[in-house]
């Protein structure tokens, strides 16, 4: 699957990506301002996951004018949300040509059993992973993008930490493995068996790995890019804070001088006020967005 | 010889993967002090605005319109826009190391994008090897116009889309992104050569 020239074009998109930073954007000023801070593309959505969080009902895919506006006031590339299993946005997502679909825990789930056959499609996908099976199990399904879920909406880096370390390990794990004992491991992965085989000898994701989900703070993006991350999601951070022009372009330039911490320090200076955090320990159960999908 | 490769943000990673197979060390340039210690540079794939924006914030600029007076440089894709003498859709600031004018995003959106097997001409085939050759175009940049000193060295119809002038190439695929090396052993030629 990963040498149709579907697949590596929807791949390559990504690769283009790696090392950025995509902002979570709501209208066109907005995206204006994500763009000239560097990033890299922007997502379009109709309230940051704080205000989903906060306001609660039912989240779904953007509006179309308000995506279009989005479109048009940037050149970088535009994504978009898609609530898990609802093919049919990502179908009007495709046509409206937004570059890549987020199928996307933040929004309210349409099904609670199936995500969306991305193969289907001819725009790129992306989804979120909490693991290593939950991983394989969206690239097996077509997403061409990985991005480990964390905790939306949080502020708080803790999940998204925790998931990226979890899918490292995994891996590192996998590529000690003996071949006889991979096929036990991709029952419990619940993962098809092709992909372990795959992650066993490369030791990595056949996909790019990004990472999504609390991050606040140039040093929240510093950290999971230490971690492994090839770029990174910031969705309430940015426009959340107190100054967010600054704050975006401040963890742009710690995503691209992660290991760097005199560059790391300049990054972190006279940034104002952060996003609220939530300590997700806190939350019920039923709060959590990343326990959406499976 | 070492080659530097922007890595500021983009497929710098695939660049150095090509470069390390062809046992040249690659050096990942994040700092204006790293000009002096390559003979040749690459500017990758990535989003053009957001280089720039980049190499301006973190006092890059200056150094690499230096760098093209001397040294070789290969810029692919967004690589190209930034060495290219005017950029339209929208215009943008660009190093004006070769004498084109390119438009950004020319094919469309990410849905547009595509692989295309390009049969080379003569003067490609000599100085490289015989044989198609696949280009990956992602969201990619049209050529649209050139100035007396760029030779057009890969056409995809009548559209150049590798270009040569003086020390430096720009492709508006991604070499990078397929096993086939000889774009890259091109460059390191004229690099050797320089």
């Amino acid at each position: 699957m990963f040498l149709t020239d579907e697949f590596r074009l929807k791949v390559g998109l990504a690769e283009q990506l790696k090392g950025g930073v995509i902002m979570d954007v709501t209208d066109a000023s907005q995206a204006r301002i994500a763009q000239e801070a560097g990033a890299v593309a922007v997502m379009a959505l109709e309230r940051v996951p704080a205000d989903i969080r906060k306001e609660g009902g039912v989240a779904r895919m953007a509006n179309i004018e308000k995506m279009r506006e989005i479109m048009e006031a940037v050149s970088i590339p535009v994504m978009a949300k898609a609530r898990i299993g609802h093919f049919a946005e990502a179908m009007v997502l495709q046509a409206l040509k937004v570059d890549y679909i987020d199928e996307s825990e933040v929004l309210t789930p349409a099904d609670e059993e199936h995500h969306i056959d991305k193969h289907g499609f001819k725009a790129p996908f992306v989804c979120g992973a909490r693991n290593l099976g939950e991983a394989l199990r969206r690239i097996a399904e077509g997403a061409a993008m990985i991005r480990t879920k964390g905790e939306a909406g949080s502020g708080n880096v803790v999940e998204a930490v925790r998931h990226m370390r979890a899918i490292r390990q995994q891996m590192k794990h996998l590529t000690v493995t003996g071949r006889d004992e991979l096929p036990r491991i991709a029952k419990d992965l619940q993962a098809p068996m092709e992909l372990v085989e795959w992650v066993s000898r490369e030791g990595r994701l056949p996909v790019p790995n990004f990472s999504a989900g609390g991050i606040a703070t140039p040093a929240d993006a510093a950290l999971v890019m230490s971690l492994g991350a090839e770029a990174v999601f910031v969705g309430s951070g940015v426009f959340k804070s107190q100054d967010p022009e600054r704050r975006a372009a401040s963890i742009v330039k710690a995503t691209t001088f992660f290991s760097d911490p005199e560059k790391l320090l300049e990054s972190c200076e006279d940034l104002g006020e952060p996003m609220p955090g939530l300590d997700v320990a806190s939350l019920d159960e039923g709060e959590l967005l990343q326990t959406r999908g499976w | 010889m070492k080659i530097g490769v922007l890595a500021l943000q983009g497929d710098f990673e695939a660049h150095s993967q090509r470069l390390a197979e062809l046992d040249v060390e690659p050096v990942e340039m994040r700092y204006a002090s790293q000009l002096r210690e390559v003979q040749g540079l690459i500017l990758p794939g990535g989003e053009s605005s957001t280089n720039i924006i980049l190499l301006e914030r973190e006092g890059l600029w200056d150094g690499l319109l230096e760098f093209a007076r001397e040294k070789p440089i290969l810029g692919t894709c967004a690589g190209a826009i930034l060495l290219a003498s005017h950029v339209s859709n929208p215009p943008q600031r660009s190093l004006a190391a070769v004498d084109m004018s390119i438009e950004r995003n020319a094919y469309g959106r990410q849905v547009d994008s595509s692989i295309r097997t390009i049969e080379p001409e003569a003067e490609f085939a000599e100085r490289t090897a015989r044989g198609s050759l696949e280009a990956v175009f992602i969201r990619a940049p049209i050529i649209r116009s050139i100035g007396p000193q760029v030779r057009p060295l890969l056409r995809d119809g009548d559209e150049p889309i590798l270009v040569e002038q003086g020390l430096h190439l720009a492709a508006t695929f991604h070499p990078e992104l397929t096993a086939d090396t000889r774009l890259h052993k091109l460059f390191l030629d004229k690099v050797r050569s320089a």
